[in-house]
């Protein structure tokens, strides 16, 4: 039993929970417009999130102007974090967000609850997992998340296996790829149960195109053998209902699955904070300021919604890191909001909620590739606004800036694709 | 003869259209900026790529430091220079940006360090 004797409380005007890119952006930016008061709590021992194992180039592109790797993308912002000596705790967990905004961690020095004004959430994401999409057969070794395969090859000096087959086509998927071929592995398949890759077209390119590893759209793992050890797996094409069918089914020879279906925001912890989450996207939902259904309580990087750039987790987090500390002075406009509406063809788009006195840049996701789309927003039948793309795909995130002048008068706001 | 490559210069992933004879670029549509005319002249006449992996370090706080090539390197070269980082162990501490092989193959690309390793006691 723990006694009330035992936390240790302290009060602070910040936290930052997660240590992973959105979280030493959102810090830096916190600390450079005023916050002095301020700590970042990281559950691994280290900073930078998943990017240590992300040993790939194409980092910074945007922000850097340079294509840097994951590790060098986030050593620039440790060095900036320590430059601005804000503190950290590693290895330290949080583990409730209670309504008034204490929040609890367990650490190494004991079980801390610090007593925040704001708080910005910044955990990142995970892997969905063999469980999460059922597939039947027996459970061998030699079945991984594509990112935990990556945390061993890359960080730990430790192959996975030989002979691989590779279920999902998702950017984390399509690197592995190419590493385990790179590293003299075989890969023998890329499966994707959709018509279409998962990933960004670049990684498409040069992870697997590059290599020759063949791709095999519209198909599935519907079956995994072997004892002790993955054997086999069984892959079946699907319909247009993603529905495997018995026709053409295959056998392929393998020792390794590797999963890479999907990312999901590590929202756990914005419940305990009654903070309403988005079914679609499994983050939080939010308004321009990042600010969540909670007041005082911000979200911004992959716990937010899953982002393909980094860059554009950074630039996310700056701007929570700035709201939180807006928040913090006292110096928020608190205004009516109108909520923004994802119409056909828009799997989502953020910001939730507008006040539509200022400039805004809104991120959404088309749900099909296509050609020559135009997105449209309007104010009930009112079109207010197109953008025309020659190519949009649901793997890359589009941004669309309004103006103040073009949301100023409007009661609605919905967003959709063109016909 | 007409190929369809996409750019890989930047997350945006243009898709090209590149349309050329015996070497000789033709035109190019599709790219969004200038950097993706010179990857589809260099992608037809001598495709490269950068290549990012791993080198083993003795008493470092990780058994791997990762590392790059600091410009691309012809595709041709990518698994000659993969055999011979195999072959290699350095000691820690590592410091990023540090050069563990110099101009690779005669590329002119160094091999350089992308992260800090630091030196464990035994
Ligand atoms: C394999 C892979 C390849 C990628 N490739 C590219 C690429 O080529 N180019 C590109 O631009 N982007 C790429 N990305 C995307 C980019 O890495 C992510 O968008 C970015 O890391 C997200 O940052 P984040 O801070 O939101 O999350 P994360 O990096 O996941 O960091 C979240 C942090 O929060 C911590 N945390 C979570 N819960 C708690 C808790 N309760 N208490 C304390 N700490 C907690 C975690 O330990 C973690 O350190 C890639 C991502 C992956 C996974
Ligand atoms: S052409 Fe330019 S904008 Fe398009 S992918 Fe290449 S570098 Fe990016």
């Amino acid at each position: 039993m723990i006694k009330l004797s035992d936390i240790l409380f302290r009060e602070v005007a910040l936290v930052i929970i997660g240590g992973g890119p959105a979280g030493l952006a959102a810090a830096i930016s916190a600390k450079k417009n005023g916050i002095r008061d301020l700590i970042i709590i990281e559950r691994n021992d280290w900073l930078g999130g998943i990017l240590p194992q992300c040993i790939h180039d194409g980092f910074g592109i945007e922000i850097f102007d340079e294509a840097l790797t994951g590790p060098e993308y986030a050593q620039r912002f440790i060095d900036e974090l320590n430059l601005l000596e804000i503190p950290y705790m590693l290895n330290s967990m949080a583990l409730e967000i209670t309504l008034d905004k204490n929040v609890y961690v367990a650490s190494p020095e004991g079980l801390f609850c610090f007593k925040a004004k704001a708080i910005i959430l910044a955990m990142g994401c995970r892997e969905r997992t063999r469980g999460q999409i059922c597939i039947p057969g027996t459970r061998p070794a030699g079945v991984y998340t594509a990112g935990v395969a990556q945390n061993l090859i890359n960080l730990k000096n430790m192959m996975v296996g030989k002979n691989i087959v590779i279920l999902g086509s998702g950017d984390v998927g399509m690197i592995m790829a190419r590493r385990l071929t790179l590293e003299g592995a075989k890969v023998h398949a890329v499966v994707e149960i959709l018509p279409h890759t998962n990933g960004l077209p670049r990684n498409h390119q040069q992870c697997l195109i590059d290599y020759e590893i063949p791709l095999l759209l519209s198909h599935t793992v519907t079956e995994i053998q072997g004892r002790n050890r993955v054997n086999s797996v069984t892959i079946s094409p699907v319909n247009k209902e993603l529905e495997s069918i018995k026709l053409n089914q295959r056998k392929i020879t393998c020792d390794t699955l590797l999963l890479s279906v999907g990312l999901i925001p590590e929202n756990e912890l914005s419940k305990t904070s009654n903070v309403k989450l988005n079914p679609v996207t499994g983050g939080a939902f939010v308004d321009e300021n990042l600010e969540t259904s909670v007041s005082g309580v911000f979200a911004c990087g992959n716990v937010l919604h899953v982002h393909d750039v980094v860059d554009f987790v950074t630039l996310e987090a700056e701007r929570a890191g700035k709201s939180a500390s807006l928040y913090i002075f006292g110096k928020q406009t608190k205004s009516k909001r109108i909520r923004v509406e994802a119409g056909s063809g828009i799997r989502y788009i953020l910001p939730n909620f507008i006040s539509k006195k200022t400039d805004i840049e809104m991120s959404l996701r088309v749900k099909h590739p296509g050609e020559q789309v135009s997105i449209g927003f309007f104010d009930g039948k009112k079109l207010l606004k197109t953008k025309k793309f020659r190519k949009v795909h649901p793997a890359q995130m589009i941004k669309i800036k309004l103006k103040e002048s073009e949301t100023r008068a409007i009661k609605t706001l919905k967003v959709r694709v063109l016909q | 003869m007409k190929n369809e490559i996409i750019c890989i210069s930047c997350p945006l992933g243009c898709y090209l259209t590149v349309n050329h004879n015996q070497n000789k670029l033709k035109n190019v549509i599709g790219n969004r900026c200038s950097l993706g005319l010179n990857y589809a002249k260099k992608e037809i006449l001598n495709p490269e790529r950068t290549l990012t992996t791993t080198v083993k370090v003795s008493n470092g706080n990780l058994p791997l430091v990762s590392v790059k090539t600091s410009q691309p390197i012809p595709k041709n070269k990518i698994f000659s220079a993969m055999k011979l980082l195999a072959k290699i162990k350095i000691d820690a501490p590592v410091e990023i940006g540090e050069k563990i092989i110099q101009n690779i193959f005669d590329t002119n690309a160094n091999v350089i360090a992308t992260k800090n390793i630091i030196k464990m006691k035994k």
